[in-house]
């Protein structure tokens, strides 16, 4: 390899290269100072995040491939990449308030933070089956060790327990697969296997590779029926952690799904087009039903997430651009009204101790009419009620799917939002028609007060200014398919 | 009898079979889990190398590498998670995972 090449490489990939030895020497830094300067850590890795946001916006311009086509920079991965940054920043600058009450501020926080981040940006920009494995690996083992972070609480560790085993297991499987298409392809290549696939069709080993791949996928993107870790994940991790895994990974996962789908495999729509329906319905009416019954709110918010993953699936499933654009818009919508219905949830402390059941929201209406009109807010707009943002997440995927001729999944993606409708606007119910329960510690902290304010003003006026979303998400979706 | 492709792919098929079956039908003991996913990932790796030599690639060996030792770091979380784990309730049968159910 030339100098001139490596120059390109590392340019196209500073973003990567920024956060990875940024990374380490905070890593360093927090390992000489102690836990004194944790709080530090975490504003210097917001900081960190912020240049590396920097780096994807003022990179590489149009469409590069770079380390021997490994790795790719396209207007598509800097919008996920920008969008990733922007949750893990911001549920990393919410989660410092929780942890300092919760006495788990410590430096390996926002590093692993950090860590996961990066890998994530690595998913984004695969090119290749090893790219693709290493960039989910490096996500994963750190998301693991979030998980379990509160290392003396028996809920967090058992969390941490399941995830891994049941991470593991995925992807051993996504392996699998990725070991298939590579034997029946001859190569590792995204581009290579997309160029065998389109003049030989796919072969029987060629399918079953890609069914595992696409099973080890849906397990991160937590789809029924590879959901069932979510809901014990969420409960068991603090807070802030279920924020985490709530905004970014699940970003990237699915930036990884659209990129492995239409990318190599396009010309094997035929072949995971039943799949992905298949996955999406099943997690729409699972995140729709399963959620009414729950009295714990981070398990409620564990089935919304499936359901939302759901209606993003069928964007897939139109397999048009305008499919991937509605897509990237619902990702968007769906993160900040995940950072705000998780402010609020972090909000919910009493007796110096995070309470997490429904019923302690009753009332909130009469105790602190400000949250409860902005959590009330964010319900409204999960449910998809319009004129909210989460309403033309949903419009432009329908939109898509109507327009793809595919009648049954819009009219089986309505009614299940009718139906979950029901349990997000219970919560309404109990905070503003249900005797007051006793009242929570204090109100939110500045910086988390500011987040929350944001992120309902995001979700209000996007229908007022929705241009610069759909044009940008609309460019990405279109840079995929060409 | 010569060894062929699908001898190496029927013996790793049956390992990453009976390693996905160790996950799900042991109710004994979570180290045996983290056996039975070295096993899969071992499987991935005879498939990837027998792969890589009878289509003439080395990317494939190159790539059980990788695996190889992402499986060490993995390992050495899982057994630091079960540590934790331990210490909270001096138990790792699988049956105890249950505070939460689900």
């Amino acid at each position: 390899m030339t100098d001139a090449q490596l120059l390109i490489d590392a340019q196209a990939f500073a973003p990567e290269l920024s956060l990875a030895i940024g990374g380490m020497l905070l890593l360093l830094v927090g390992v000489f100072s102690g836990d004194r300067f944790s709080e530090t850590v975490t504003w210097a890795c917001v900081a960190l995040f912020a240049l590396t946001a920097f780096f994807v916006i003022n990179g590489a311009e149009g469409r590069v491939l770079a380390f021997g086509d490994g790795m790719i920079a396209d207007p598509f991965g800097r919008f996920m990449k920008l969008t990733v940054l922007a949750g893990s920043a911001l549920t990393l600058l919410m989660s410092i308030e929780y942890l300092r009450d919760e006495k788990l501020t410590r430096f390996e926080y926002p590093l692993l933070v950090v860590m996961s981040t990066l890998g994530m940006l690595v998913m984004i920009s695969a090119n290749d089956l090893i790219v693709l494995y290493l960039g989910l690996e490096l996500q994963s083992l750190a998301l693991y060790v979030l998980a379990s972070f509160a290392r003396d609480r028996a809920k967090s560790s058992e969390a941490g327990l399941k995830y891994f085993v049941l991470g593991a297991l995925s992807s051993g499987m996504l392996l699998y697969g990725a070991s298939l298409i590579y034997g029946f392809t001859g190569s590792t290549n995204f581009g290579a296997i997309a160029s065998v696939i389109s003049a030989g069709g796919m072969s029987i080993g060629l399918v079953v590779g890609l069914v595992f791949l696409l099973a080890g996928l849906a397990f991160k993107v937590s789809a029924v029926p590879f959901h069932m870790w979510t809901p014990d994940v969420y409960e068991g991790s603090p807070t802030p952690v279920t924020a985490f895994f709530a905004a970014a990974p699940k970003l990237a996962a699915m930036a990884l799904f659209l990129r492995v789908v239409f990318g190599p495999f396009a010309g094997a729509s035929h072949q995971w087009f039943q799949i992905i329906a298949l996955i999406s319905v099943a997690s729409m009416i699972l995140g729709a039903v399963a959620a009414i019954g729950q009295a714990n709110i981070k398990r409620l918010m564990a089935y919304s997430s499936i359901g939302h993953m759901g209606y993003a699936l069928l964007g897939f499933a139109a397999a048009t651009p305008e499919g991937v654009e509605g897509v990237l818009i619902y990702l968007v919508i769906y993160l900040a009204m995940t950072i705000g219905t998780f402010i609020i949830i972090m909000m919910m402390r009493r007796n110096g101790r995070a309470v997490e059941d429904i019923r302690d929201l009753s009332g909130l209406s009469e105790r602190d009419p400000t949250s409860a009109y902005l959590l009330a807010i964010m319900m409204f707009s999960l449910a998809g009620i319009p004129p909210l943002a989460g309403f033309f997440g949903k419009w432009f995927v329908f939109l898509a799917v109507v327009h793809a001729h595919l009648y049954a999944l819009a009219i089986i993606g309505f009614v299940t939002s009718v139906i979950g409708a029901y349990y997000y606007i219970n919560i309404v119910r109990l905070m503003f028609f249900e005797k007051p329960a006793a009242a929570f510690e204090k109100p939110p902290g500045i910086v988390n007060a500011a987040l929350l304010g944001a992120s309902g003003a995001f979700v209000l006026v996007l229908v007022f200014v929705p241009g610069p979303l759909v044009d940008a998400a609309q460019a990405a979706a279109q840079s995929l398919f060409r | 009898m010569e060894i062929g492709l699908e001898h190496y792919l029927t013996v790793a098929a049956a390992l990453f079979t009976i390693g996905i079956f160790g996950i799900f039908l042991n109710r004994k003991n979570v180290i045996i889990i983290l056996m039975s996913i070295e096993l899969m990932l071992l499987a991935v790796n005879i498939n990837l190398v027998a792969f890589s030599t009878f289509v003439g690639d080395l990317t494939g060996q190159v790539f059980a590498l990788f695996v190889l030792t992402v499986a060490a770091a993995e390992a050495a979380i899982g057994l630091a998670i079960l540590v934790v784990y331990f210490r909270n309730r001096g138990t790792i049968a699988v049956e105890d995972l249950n505070i939460m159910k689900g």
